[in-house]
């Protein structure tokens, strides 16, 4: 007998609720600069423990590198990435996960790729076998267990990706633009697998082009421009008052094209 | 030309007959070789591993210097080994010389850097892939190393190649340290070159056309199993 109680599907009430005043990440003052250039200057930032945070913006804004910068792939040359108050440390990384915008796969098969993930986390035997189990079902990707990773379509890697970050059990998730290349059905599948892991209460932090994405996974929004934050805010405070023309196009459904266009086509140039 | 098709004929004839000196050449040719490339494997994949992925002072003199020692001529290395291994050398006492063991040493000092500077530039392509994720998921050194190295099996799988290709045609070497002794040293190659010398192009003519048969043999092999990696995209 099953018990009834498991079957019921989640109300909406039982998600984990992100706390306001305890944000799970800090950036403090992040500034890189690369080739003589000023990649990223000054970010302040908090993501909020349990909540999903987008952040937006043309390319070369600066958002892959932000994202790196908060996973302590890369060093700032000034300011801090603070887990928890405290300095990112290696061990702090552990409670992270990236799934980045091209999966990185190995040259192995489906399962092997997850159980490289979880052997590296020191799962062993039954319990690593598991949560392989539990990955591959809820990817849907149980019937290419043994098929090598990287034969997959584009959607099935990205989705192999992400269930292969979750099953380390990070407390904070970063993808870095995760549906870039696919089709509807396959964002979709993403888009879910991302919803179902912050219900359980992980932290997602997503980088996306995809104002529609933004709108459908967002709480927190962050516009990156030119290396700095054009704005930041829940997404209702972004929607009703935004302050910046990226927020201002995002609300309206505009394409926004950049500042340098903006320059381009006013009247604030002379002649040259 | 009549010359040439006799001698032809006769060679293959030796093979088909599975003459009893022959046979015993080419099974020691074999044991030198495949015992040389395992070695030189043992030694040059995880250094070339390690050379193509971690960040250590002195790490490009030492791809350098592993790329230059793959240009290095047997004949030299042949020298340097009886320099070495002769009664009077530093490794005199273990009376090594003129015996296959000395012929393995001398092949696995030939291979070695082949297998390493070609493993480091096979590894470092793919770390560039995998360095991020690898670093995303807390990899350790060891972990990367060892998964790198498995992950280009199949690249690897070509580099051995290559290292066997030079190990069995090599003759210089083995003739210094080997001496090319009578049913104790003589390999394929040597035999070549003093059959030749004696002008009983028949043997040598026969050695030759099976040492090409295994090299062909071999490519094929290894190819056929690349192809079905490359399939899988492992490859």
């Amino acid at each position: 007998m099953r018990d009834a109680a498991f079957d019921m599907p989640s109300a909406p009430s039982a998600r984990f609720q992100p706390q306001d005043g305890k944000p799970i990440l800090e950036a403090m003052g992040i500034t890189f600069k690369a080739g003589g250039q000023q990649l990223l200057d000054e970010i302040d930032i908090t993501i909020r423990r349990g909540a999903r945070t987008l952040i937006m913006g043309p390319n070369g804004a600066g958002k892959s590198l932000l994202l790196r910068l908060m996973h302590g792939l890369i060093r700032p040359d000034r300011g801090e990435v603070l887990w928890e108050g405290q300095p990112l440390t290696k061990q702090a990384m552990k409670s992270q996960a990236m799934v980045f915008q091209r999966p990185v796969l190995l040259r192995r098969s489906v399962l092997a790729n997850l159980k490289f993930a979880l052997s590296v986390r020191g799962l062993r035997g039954h319990k690593r076998a598991q949560k392989i189990e539990t990955a591959l079902a809820s990817a849907g990707l149980g019937h290419l267990a043994r098929r090598p990773a990287r034969v997959l379509s584009g959607g099935e890697q990205q989705r192999l990706a992400v269930v292969r970050a979750l099953a380390c059990e990070p407390d904070l998730l970063f993808l870095d633009e995760p549906t870039a290349n696919l089709d509807p059905a396959s964002t979709a599948a993403i888009e879910k697998l991302v919803m179902e892991a912050n219900e359980k209460g992980i932290t997602i932090v997503l980088v996306t082009h995809d104002a529609g994405q933004a709108k459908r996974l967002g709480e927190d929004v962050i516009f990156l421009q030119d290396g700095r934050v054009a704005e930041a805010g829940t997404v209702s405070q972004v929607l009703n008052t935004p302050q910046s023309e990226p927020a201002r196009a995002w609300r309206d459904g505009r394409l926004y094209l950049g500042p340098q266009i903006r320059t381009l086509s006013g009247n604030d140039r002379s002649n040259t | 030309m009549d010359g040439f098709w006799s001698v032809l004929g006769g060679a293959f004839a030796l093979v088909f007959a599975l003459d009893p000196d022959l046979m015993e050449i080419i099974g020691l040719s074999m044991k030198v070789t495949l015992t040389a490339v395992f070695l030189a494997c043992l030694i040059g994949l995880p250094l070339g591993a390690a050379v193509g992925t971690f960040r250590f002072p002195g790490r490009s003199l030492l791809a350098v210097i592993l790329n230059a020692l793959m240009g290095l001529p047997p004949v030299v290395v042949g020298l340097v080994a009886y320099l070495m291994l002769s009664a009077s050398g530093p490794l005199g006492p273990l009376r090594l010389l003129y015996t296959p063991t000395a012929m393995i040493i001398a092949q696995m000092i030939i291979v070695t850097p082949i297998v390493a500077a070609l493993t480091r530039q096979v590894v470092e392509d793919l770390d560039r892939e995998y360095a991020e994720q690898f670093a995303s998921l807390g990899v350790g050194a060891f972990d990367r190393l060892f998964s790198l190295l498995w992950d280009a099996r199949y690249s690897l799988l070509t580099v051995a190649l290559a290292g066997f290709g030079r190990a069995v045609a090599e003759v210089g070497a083995v003739l210094i340290v080997g001496g090319n002794i009578n049913h104790v040293t003589r390999v394929m190659t040597t035999t070549i070159a003093l059959e030749t010398s004696k002008g009983n192009l028949q043997l040598a003519l026969a050695l030759g056309v099976i040492l090409l048969v295994i090299a062909f043999t071999v490519n094929a092999c290894v190819m056929a199993i690349r192809a079905s990696a490359v399939r899988a995209a492992y490859a």
